[in-house]
Order: C-alpha cells, then structure tokens, then sequence
C-alpha cells in the first residue's frame, strides 16, 4: 500500500538520480507527498532571498557611496534603483516570506502535527506550488524585458503603475502584476489544502484545542489571506486592464480614481502583515515552550486572542493613506483601530514572557531565535505606534522611519522566523543534527549587524530624509555629512550581515555532509511529528503506526512523572 | 492511492464539500471587491447612468431565467445522484451545460451589438466595469461548464457521484454572482 519512502535528505535526490536514473527526479518534480512540496517552496524561497538580498546589496551601496561602480551589477542608474527597491520589496514579500514560512513549513508541518498521512489534496498541493513556480519565473522575467522591471515600489500605485508613458516599463508591469497575481492563486490555492486538512483530517483523539499553535496560527493565516486578497485579485484585473487595454479604472479622466487601488492594496495588505507573522508567531511558541520544559501560558486565549487579531487586521488598511487626502473623520476612526491591534499582539508577546517565566531555559540555537524575534519584533511593534496615530504618521510619511519600522517587523518575521523554524526542525527534515556552535555564531554575526543597520535608520527617518532618493549628494539639505556617515554605517553593516550568512551555508553543508543523525525526538518535544522517524517516510507514519492522540501538545514538566514531557500520542497509563 | 487524510472528516463534513465552500469564500470576496467599487463609483458618478440606460434589460431578463434554469437541473442532478441514478444525473448535467452555452450565446450576441454601436470597454468608467465584472463572470459560467461535462462524463458511469452535488454548489454561486450583477448593470438606470 505504501510506496517507497522519499528520502528527503539533503543530498538524497542526487543518489536517487545515481540508482534510478531519469525516473528519480521525474518522482521528485512530480511527486504529491506534502514534504516534498514543503522543500520544494522552502528552496525557492530562498533561491529567491538571495535574489532580493542582491538587490538590497546592490541599492544600500549606491545610498552609501552614490555612483559607484557596485562590485557584481555596476553603476546604478535612477530607473535601476527604483526597480531594485521595488522588486527587492516584492520579491522579500511574496516570494521569500509567504513560501517558506506559510508554504514550506506549513506544508511540513500541518500533516504531520495533526498526524495525517498528506494533505487533504496532494494533487491541488502539488499543482499550488507549479503555480508558484511559474510566477517565480514571471516575475525573475519581469526584470530582464526590454525597459526593465517594474520601478513604482511594492505597493505599485496608480497613475504610476497605470501608465507606461508614466513608468516607462510597458512590459515590466504588466509582468509585474501578473506575477504577483499568479503567486496569489497559488497561495489559495495552498490555503484551501492547508484550511480542511485541519479541519478534517486530524488524528483520531485530537480535538480543536489539543492542536498546536503553530498549526492554529497558520490556518488562521491562510483564511486571513484568503479573505483579504479577493479585492485586490480584481484590482489587479482592473490594473492590467488600465496598462494593456487602455481602461480607465484609476484615471481620473476617464471617472475613475487612483485611490480605489490604494483602499484595494491595504484592505490586502494589511492583513498581509498578520498572514506573514502569524506562522512565525507560531513557530516562536513552539519553540519557546519546548525549550523551557513549560506548558504555554494560556494557549486558549493565545487562539481567542490570534482570532482577534485576523478580524481587527480588515479594520486597519487605511491607516497607510492618511496622507492620501482621506476624509480626516476617517484617519481618526483609523488612528484608533489601528492602536487597538496592537493590543492583541501585545498581549502574544507578553504570553511568551510568561511562558518562560520560571521555566528551565535551554538556549539551544532556535531558542535564541525564537528570543530574538519577540525582542526584535516588539521594537517594530513599538515604533508602529507612531505610524499609526495620524498625528505622527503624516511627518514620519515616506521617510526612513517607516522604513526602519516594517523592517523591524518584517525582518523579524521572514528572517529570524524562519531561522528559528529552520534550526528547530532541520532534524526532522533532513534527519541531521546542525552544528550549535557554528548556528550560535551565525545568530549573532546576524542578530547584531541586522541593529546596526536598521537603528541608525530610525535616527534617518527622523532627521526627515526621504526614502525614495537614490543619491542624496543632489539634495544640499539631506546629504549633510553626518547623515552620509549614517548611511554609510548601515551599508557596512548590511555587508557583514550578508556575509554572515555563509556561515549558515557552510553549517548546511557541514552537518549534510558529516552531521550526526538525528534521534526522533531529539528535542523531548510533544507534537505528533516527533514521533515519526527523522525523516518521516513517505506517508509520514507507517501505516499501523498512525498516532492516536491522548493530550494536548504543551505537557511539559507534569508533576509525578519522570520524564519532563509527555507525547501527545502517549496512552495513558492504566495503573496510575 | 488514496491517503488517509483524505478519507477522514472530524467535522462531519465531507472534504470535498468543505473545500468547494472555502473556494466560494474566495470567490465571495473577489467579485464583492469588484462590485463594492463598482458600487462606489456609481454613487459618486450620477452620469454613469445614461451609459447604463444603453444596456439591454430584456436580454439581460432572458439571460437572468436561462441561468436560474439551469440551476434547476443542477439541482435535479443532485437528486438523481442522491439516488444513485447516474446516468439520469449525467443527463440533467448535460441540460445545464446547454444552458450556460445559451448563456454564453446570448451574451456575445449582446456584447457584438454593443461593441458595434461603439460602447467598448474604454468608452468610460461604466463600460470598464460593465464588460470586466460580466467577462469575470462568464469566465466563471465557462470554467464551472467545463468542470460539469466531466463530473457528468464519470456520472454517466456512476462514478463519483457525489462530485455532482459539489459542482451544483458551485454552480448555484455562479448563479447568484448574476442574480447580482443583473440589477446593477442593467436595471439600475
């Protein structure tokens, strides 16, 4: 009944290829089994974070020494730096965050901790991530047409986005939205799998509350997505219709308005934000309780409050317009749900603290990680009351200030996420255990320049500088000297930062290479996938070893029994 | 080979059919962005309706009642395949598809006479809206068409039975998208 397991260590499909020839890849490219598809979205997704690290290499030079010659692309013309920034954002978004952190880990990770076999629909599965891929390569196109990529920012407003005559790449934005529109119908296409796979498929014994977080928060993540992208589906049509037809959606000749694509982008992109760092919310509590042996504080309410959150998140959107010439009345209403959500979220990192509260901390890599998110994610939080309060946010508008914040925000979540669900579940995954030391090192060589880059910026955003200059030497007022030094800081340290990242490479390398192998549950970890061999076969469990589940996945440290934790799938004892 | 998540239902609810409801949630949502700008832009552009007073209600009221006729049959496929009559299913299918192709018919017809009497969707803000909100929802009729002459293909073998109810419950949707779109296109003048 069960085929052969996929073996999914690193190197695996390269001896596949040696003993079976052609027919072990074709099984790869082809295959349906939900670990497969999760790899397949993580190395894209990081294929494509080194695309945008480039790019963000590439601009910081410019800013910090205007008119160079950057070592690996050359000089950088206006147009070339506005399509960096604009792709940079793009790419970082949907195309490194969304993948790995909702696609890849909650491909891994939502059969095997509700412990199901696959997805609900591996075929659906299968054919979300060839969408994916086909946008991957529309939008990786869409910067070598003839006029470039597409250079009117992430956020591509009308009449800029609209109107070649206006942003001069007739071909790169249509591309460009075509893009982003395919990689939408590729992540609901994963969400619909991702949402009834919780729903119907969970082990018999599990019941909505005995799932865990992280499973909880990106399903969540998926309705959010899906509710949210809708308006800005047919925003795109519009757009695409206003470039290539000629239309009038967003053009005030013709009736229509540009502001209706801003209200269609944030009613997406706000809850956007929650999409991406739910997931990494999740895999932070994950790691937080099992690394301090404690149940999490108040997982009910962690739900009730992640809930909350989702229907908040679609009552906020206009608060990135107050200066888009909104009814004040408006921004007013905006201004105040905008600082109510940043109650519920709050309240998350203050369950976090009182889940390490009194534990017996292990500051394994993840777990330094996992620290780090909550205290850099709280200074993006932070700051994000400035910007949400009208008053504020119309001085700090389009400065390095609001650049500084959402990378406060984004960092946390697609990097140092990702890090800490990477490190956390790599022996599950590849069935190996990383090098601690060399991981230690790769965290602060990250963790340290990642502060100097984005503090300085703050100090920027203040000072007024714009954020869409791509020389500053033109603008007596701005390129005062001390601001250049700042900018130069930060270059500097995005270049250690960058080249920090070799270290995790070499420790990829490393331990695929002579790792030691990994136990099945080398943390003492409760959730069902710790209970599979590392890697799970093909299948997950073996077909009379599918979990049956007793508890919830937080019994950490239960008095009276001897060990410090207690698997979800274990009976419970009779003679006690 | 068949996994076995795919064959569990913890909330009682078949898969399939828990699936086809979160794609119309999607759906909901894509066409009620559409419309609540459409909405929008009417309210502030009180010309928009000499534009408006061009459309066809007549044509549109024929459209309206072959498209609710067809969601008739859908229904009585349903029954047929509730019963286990599979081939009784396949025809009532087959009789709905006729009526997404009358639909479809209709509808170039009409579109033909207003594009050759110059209303074409660069005309202004009403005709953008007009063609792009009716060709989303042809695409619907045509996707959810092509969807049904394969549920009826196993059907007619009395194969996958249930899948006739999941693409009724899709088709009802594709149905009330119109029941939508008919009143503010072309009766609201």
């Amino acid at each position: 009944m069960v085929e052969p397991a996929v073996d999914l260590t690193h190197g695996h499909p390269h001896d596949d290829h040696a003993h079976h020839g052609p027919e072990g890849w074709k099984k790869y490219l082809w295959s349906t089994d939900h670990k497969v598809i999760a790899m397949q979205y993580m190395f894209t997704g990081m294929f494509m974070a080194l695309v945008g690290g480039f790019m963000a290499y590439v601009f910081r030079m410019q800013l910090a020494f205007p008119g160079i010659n950057v070592p690996g692309f050359g000089m950088v013309s206006m147009g070339e730096y506005n399509a960096l920034v604009t792709n940079h954002g793009t790419i970082m978004i949907f195309w490194v965050a969304m993948p790995v952190l909702l696609a890849a880990f909650g491909n891994f990770l939502i059969p095997l901790m509700v412990g199901a076999d696959d997805m609900v629909f591996p075929k659906i599965n299968r054919l979300s991530f060839q969408v994916f891929f086909v946008s991957t390569i529309v939008i990786l196109a869409s910067l070598v047409v003839e006029g470039g990529g597409f250079a009117g920012a992430w956020t591509a407003y009308p009449p800029l986005s609209a109107n070649e005559t206006y942003n001069l790449t007739p071909l790169g934005s249509t591309l460009w939205v075509i893009g982003v529109g395919l990689e939408f119908v590729a992540f609901l296409l994963g969400g619909i799998n991702f949402i009834t796979t919780l729903m119907n498929s969970r082990a018999p014994g599990m019941r909505a509350f005995d799932v865990p977080l992280v499973v909880w928060m990106i399903v969540v993540a998926s309705i959010l997505f899906m509710l949210s992208v809708g308006p800005l589906l047919a925003g795109a049509i519009m757009l695409i219709f206003d470039q290539t037809l000629g239309t009038g959606f967003f053009n005030p000749a013709t009736g229509g308005d540009p502001i209706l694509w801003q209200h269609l982008f944030w009613f997406f992109g706000h809850p956007e934000v929650y999409v991406v760092l739910l997931p990494a919310m999740g895999v932070v509590i994950e790691i937080i309780a099992t690394f301090s042996r404690k149940k999490v504080f108040g997982y009910r309410i962690v739900i009730f409050t992640v809930v909350a959150t989702g229907v908040l998140s679609f009552f906020v959107w206009a608060h990135h317009q107050f200066i888009a010439g909104i009814d004040p009345r408006m921004a007013n209403i905006f201004t105040i749900t905008t600082l109510l959500i940043s109650v519920p979220i709050a309240e998350l990192c203050f369950v976090y603290i009182a889940t390490l509260y009194g534990g017996s901390i292990r500051l394994t890599t993840p777990m330094l990680w996992a620290l780090a998110f909550v205290a850099e994610f709280l200074i993006g939080g932070v700051t994000g009351i400035f910007l949400g309060a009208a008053g504020a946010d119309i001085y700090f508008h389009d400065t390095y200030f609001v650049l500084a914040h959402f990378h406060y925000t984004f960092f946390p979540i697609a990097i140092i996420g990702t890090y800490a669900a990477f490190t956390y579940w790599f022996p599950k995954m590849f069935g190996k255990m990383m090098d601690e030391r060399l991981g230690k090192w790769h965290f602060w060589l990250t963790i340290i320049p990642f502060n100097m880059i984005f503090i300085p910026l703050f100090v920027l955003g203040m000072g007024g500088q714009h954020r869409r200059i791509s020389n500053y030497s033109g603008f007596s007022e701005l390129a005062r000297d001390g601001f250049q030094d700042i900018r130069v800081f930060a270059t500097i340290s995005l270049l250690i930062m960058l080249a920090a990242q070799f270290i995790f490479f070499y420790n990829c390398y490393k331990t695929w290479r002579s790792g030691p192998k990994a136990p099945r549950n080398p943390w003492k970890a409760n959730s069902l996938e710790w209970t599979t061999e590392s890697p799970p076969p093909h299948g997950n469990w073996h077909p009379d070893e599918m979990p049956v589940v007793y508890r919830g996945p937080y019994e950490f440290s239960v008095p009276d029994r001897i060990d410090d934790y207690w698997p979800q799938n274990e009976p419970p004892q009779r003679d006690s | 080979m068949r996994p076995i998540a795919t064959t569990r239902a913890a909330t009682g609810i078949a898969t399939g059919k828990l699936a086809v409801w979160w794609v119309l949630a999607s759906e909901v949502v894509i066409f009620g962005g559409l419309l609540a700008s459409y909405v929008m832009f009417r309210l502030g552009h009180p010309e928009w309706a000499d534009a408006a007073a061009v459309t066809n209600t007549t044509i549109g009221a024929v459209n309206t009642f072959v498209l609710l006729t067809s969601s008739l049959t859908a229904v009585l496929a349903h029954q047929a395949a509730e019963r286990g009559d599979g081939p009784k299913a396949a025809r009532y299918l087959y009789f709905t598809i006729m009526g997404a192709a009358t639909f479809l018919g209709i509808k170039t017809y009409e579109w033909w006479y207003e594009i050759s009497h110059g209303y074409t969707i660069t005309s202004n803000g009403f005709w953008a809206f007009y063609y792009s909100a009716a060709g989303l929802h042809a695409f619907h009729v045509i996707a959810g068409a092509v969807i049904m002459a394969f549920v009826a293909r196993d059907a007619a073998k009395n194969l996958e039975l249930h899948r006739v109810e999941l693409i009724g419950i899709y088709w009802h949707f594709v149905d009330i998208v119109w029941i939508f779109l008919f009143p503010l296109l072309y009766i609201a003048k």
